[in-house]
């Protein structure tokens, strides 16, 4: 953290985007994480993100459970709504919040004790009820505000601080993600933001449930040698599969790429996910190759990043229980509560 | 790029540009600090060091430091829309120091005893002779000043008005270097240099100003000669009391900081109708900014693009003057003229008219043929940095050197000129020049704890309170600025960013987590992989286009990229550092100080320490 708030003072060339804000009005309050820390990084990459995608603060609605990794919300959209919730029950609130109010765009931030511990049968129902919403996972493999322990996404084998081996398997919450349904899935890692801030506007822009586990190193508690969440660790066993361009709906695709060499996915809104492949062999489309491939890298040792999974015809939560399209917290008592002549008709209709 | 070098002494002093704009090169950061502190003292010591005459300075300088100033980057526009980009108020925090210090006389250097033989001469009891003194009396030098007037200053004394500048300041200073053991002969005026290059001096530095005011040869001049007087003689009768009323109707021609010394002291004096001509446009006037904004506040109009024809007279007396309209054209290569609109001559009718369109050089008093080259222009033939004429032994400072320009330049070629007396008479090359000393000391604390005020304050720039204008044109003696007192003094202060608080980058510890980036309110800190600096700087986190101002490039890191520092708009706020996980960067004050006359400006060095390289 630092002591002072970020000063007021910005670069004099700092653009306004097409909703009339500059990036720095996309954060929040002074971060209170320790210095260094990736999660400050991913919100870096969330305030640009939103910026980019000339999203309007007050149509953003962020929630999280417990723990640093769940702070982060104080840090960045200072003008969304937000909610910070109970430990590992961040999916529940926000389902409901998404039933309510399906206009809202909603991004969960949650850690790998709040999403893989306490929260992880949350984790799974939300996935498979295709909540329209981002889940941003950061994942550092330790409890940080407990002073280090493992956490469940910590690698079998791997060291702790203090010298001690991991002896229980890891979670894989990308890997869990697919199993249970989500229609978007993805890999980051926070020191890497030319990857995670595409990743990022896609995620936010898919009309389904989107996980992105990013890998956030924990510079106070696992940061060492022996560690597999490490920056040095990371950064030489880091898989990319593929390089992602995003644009939205209105805008025009201007960059040129080579033939053969890029896949575009369009989504239900008009925008386009362009890939770039790294790995030939890969393909986002395919669930059940997604699942393996990231396991056989596991087993590697490598860590697989990048675009994993993305179902373009994405089913939402709205979508499957049919409700109407106006917001539910927008309709009349009279929509509400018809009567009790509509009560018998509904009724009957079940007889 | 290649790795920035940041041992190399001018690389942290560009980032201080206040520092570096200076001609005599004031560490600005460090005294403003001490200003804050309460320490005036201080301050001011660190002013006299460098510049001499902090109470004279802090009321009269050009400031170039003002416009280099970081502040005046880095600032919002208000909501009002009115600029409010700018710079830190350094001259007259420079006065606070001067006016709230104690009795420093116990922190100046003492008469020395023993003298080291060697004899200077000064001609000229201003600015420049009185640093060259002050540089060598304290080593031991004889050093004798002339002045033709009685008292020492020079034109500080004879051509600034008592209302900007109070008589018992220009004492007070001139006296701290003449309690320094220096021979003052007052009232004797050089009238050749020859003879005084026979009285055996081993060293003469001229320090003569610009003492002739250029005059205006149209028709009707010398018909009503009476009436109309040349700016700085004016100024100079005024200021020893010969003048002290001049009729109602004035015109002042003239576009420079003489001109509105002149309408503003003729309208201390009985000019009720005061106006400033000028041939250029109003950007154009020489003048400094503030002191146009001061004439205007005083109710004098200033009228532009309008070039003097003929004084108009009356049988001896002056009735006004003609001009011509125009407007300024620039050809091709940016040279401006003026180009008569047709429109018909105005006529402005006046009582008297006080000419202020230049200074001239003058040496009646130096020889042609004893070996002082001058140029086309009647300017000695001297060189820029070691203050040299063509006689090896007689040295050019001030507006003596290079023609007209103001007090800390003068003060700069004194320093210089010192330097290369020193060295000339302990038998060295003069043209090898002393390096500055510098220091680079961490200003950590604490996790979050340094040794300045690093929060960024976002007050706009404080107004200096003037005196009641109706009492300020009563009395020509009654100076018009009250100066800061110590309250707003302490706001304007924390303006500073301290720029001498260097962010300083280890590259073997950064492990690339951006944190340092993320913060950066500036937008300043890139990693990326090198490139040319006109391909790198586009294409920064945020464009790096002043190319003034430099890139801070590091050695390459493990990912194989570098860290890329835009120097240009840093708030030298500490965050990156703060935020920093390993301590890749840090925080370290840079002191700069020029190296001055005495055994660190020679090669030989102070005895028992390590040897200078010139």
């Amino acid at each position: 953290m630092t002591y002072l708030a970020k000063p007021t003072l910005h670069h004099p060339t700092l653009a306004k985007n097409r909703v009339g804000y500059t990036r720095r009005d996309y954060e929040g309050k002074m971060s209170t994480l320790c210095a260094g820390c990736g999660h400050d990084s991913i919100s870096a990459a969330i305030i640009q993100a939103c910026w980019e995608l000339d999203i309007e603060p007050h149509r953003v609605a962020k929630l999280s459970g417990i723990g640093c990794s769940s702070k982060t919300p104080d840090y960045f959209l200072g003008n969304s709504h937000g909610f910070n919730t109970v430990h590992g029950r961040m999916p529940s609130v926000l389902t409901g919040a998404y039933l309510a109010n399906r206009e809202l765009i909603y991004l969960g931030v949650s850690g790998d004790g709040d999403s893989a511990s306490i929260g992880l049968g949350q984790f799974a129902h939300l996935m498979r009820r295709g909540v329209n919403m981002t889940y941003i996972v950061e994942n550092n493999g330790v409890y940080g505000l407990t002073k280090g322990q493992f956490s469940a996404t910590a690698d079998k084998g791997s060291k702790s601080k203090r010298g001690q081996v991991n002896v229980d398997a890891p979670i894989d919450l990308a890997t869990l993600a697919l199993v249970m349904g989500a229609t978007f899935v993805a890999r980051g890692f926070s020191g890497d933001k030319t990857q995670l801030i595409p990743l990022i506007r896609a995620a936010l822009a898919h009309q389904g449930a989107a996980v992105i586990d990013v890998l956030s190193p924990c510079v106070a508690f696992n940061n060492h040698t022996g560690s597999t969440k490490s920056y040095d660790y990371l950064r030489e066993h880091n898989e990319a599969v593929n390089r992602l361009d995003f644009w939205p709906p209105r805008e025009e695709i201007t960059v040129e790429y080579g033939e053969g060499e890029v896949t575009d996915v369009g989504q239900h809104d008009g925008s386009i996910v362009r890939l770039r492949k790294l790995h030939a062999d890969y393909d986002p489309g395919d669930r059940i190759r997604a699942m393996s491939y990231i396991q056989e890298h596991a087993a590697c040792g490598e860590v697989v990043t990048g675009l994993l999974y993305v179902d373009p015809e994405a089913c939402d939560l709205h979508q499957q229980i049919n409700t109407v399209d106006q917001p539910l917290n927008a309709l009349g008592a009279s929509d509400l509560c018809p009567g009790s002549a509509a009560l018998e008709n509904i009724n009957a209709s079940l007889r | 790029m290649k790795p920035t070098d940041i041992g190399a002494p001018d690389y942290f002093h560009k980032v201080v540009d206040c520092q570096w704009a200076c001609p005599a090169h004031t560490p600005v950061p460090e005294y403003i600090r001490l200003i804050a502190a309460g320490r005036y003292s201080d301050a001011y010591m660190v002013n006299w060091v460098s510049n001499v005459f902090p109470g004279i300075l802090g009321r009269t300088c050009d400031r170039p430091c003002e416009p280099a100033c970081r502040r005046s980057r880095v600032e919002d526009e208000a909501e009002d829309g009115q600029s409010r980009k700018e710079p830190v108020a350094i001259c007259r925090l420079k006065r606070v120091a001067a006016d709230y210090k104690q009795d420093i006389r116990g922190l100046l250097p003492q008469p020395v005893e023993q003298k080291n033989g060697r004899r200077v001469a000064c001609v000229g009891a201003g600015p420049a002779s009185l640093t060259v003194a002050r540089d060598l009396a304290p080593l031991g030098y004889e050093v004798v000043i002339y002045d033709g007037d009685t008292r020492a200053g020079g034109m500080m004394r004879t051509q600034i008005p008592k209302f900007r500048l109070p008589e018992e300041v220009i004492d007070e200073e001139t006296g701290y270097v003449l309690g320094l053991g220096v021979d003052f002969r007052s009232g004797q005026y050089v009238k050749s240099l020859q003879t005084l290059l026979t009285e055996g001096y081993d060293a003469v530095f001229v320090g003569s100003g610009a003492p002739r005011g250029q005059d205006l040869d149209i028709p009707g001049r010398r018909e009503a000669a009476k009436h109309i007087h040349l700016g700085i003689d004016w100024l100079a009768n005024v200021a020893f009391g010969h003048t002290t009323s001049i009729s109602k109707r004035v015109i002042v021609l003239g576009g420079g900081n003489t001109a509105m010394d002149c309408c503003r002291s003729a309208r201390r004096l009985g000019g009720d109708d005061v106006k400033v001509i000028v041939r250029s446009g109003f950007e154009q006037m020489k003048a400094s900014p503030w002191e146009k904004e001061d004439a205007m506040h005083e109710g004098i109009p200033i009228l532009n693009n309008l070039v003097p024809k003929a004084f108009t007279h009356n049988g001896g007396r002056l009735t006004g003057v003609t001009f011509s309209k125009v407007r300024s054209v620039y050809d091709e290569h940016g040279r401006r003229r003026l180009v008569p609109t047709g429109e018909p001559d105005p006529h402005f009718p006046c009582d008297v008219v006080l000419v202020a369109v230049g200074q001239d050089n003058a040496f009646p008093w130096i020889e042609r043929d004893i070996g002082i080259e001058f140029d086309q222009w009647g300017l000695p033939k001297v060189d820029a940095t070691t203050m040299q004429s063509t006689v090896p032994h007689v040295f050019f400072g001030g507006d003596a050197a290079f023609g007209p320009k103001n007090i800390i330049w003068a003060v700069a070629h004194g320093h210089d000129a010192a330097v290369s007396i020193d060295r000339l008479l302990n038998g060295e090359d003069i043209s090898a020049r002393p390096d500055p000393m510098t220091t680079l000391i961490s200003q950590k604390m604490g996790i979050h704890a340094w040794r300045y005020d690093n929060a960024i304050s976002v007050d706009r720039r404080l107004r200096v309170p003037l005196r009641d204008i109706s009492a300020a044109l009563k009395n020509i003696k009654i100076e018009v600025e009250l100066g800061f007192d110590p309250q707003l003094a302490f706001a304007e202060a924390q303006r500073c960013l301290n720029c001498d608080v260097q962010t300083v980058f280890a590259p073997k510890l950064c492990i690339e987590c951006d944190a340092c980036m993320d913060i950066c309110p500036m937008d300043c800190i890139s990693f990326t992989h090198n490139g040319d600096e006109d391909e790198l700087r586009p294409r920064l986190r945020a464009p790096a286009l002043n190319a003034s101002q430099d890139l801070y490039v590091s050695e390459t890191l493990k990912t194989g990229r570098v860290m890329v520092k835009d120097e240009d708009v840093c708030l030298h706020c500490s965050l990156c550092a703060e935020r920093c996980p390993t301590g890749a960067w840090d925080m370290q004050k840079f002191l700069l100080e020029i190296t001055h006359a005495g055994p660190a400006c020679r090669a030989s060095g102070v005895p028992g320490q390590p040897q200078q390289t010139a």
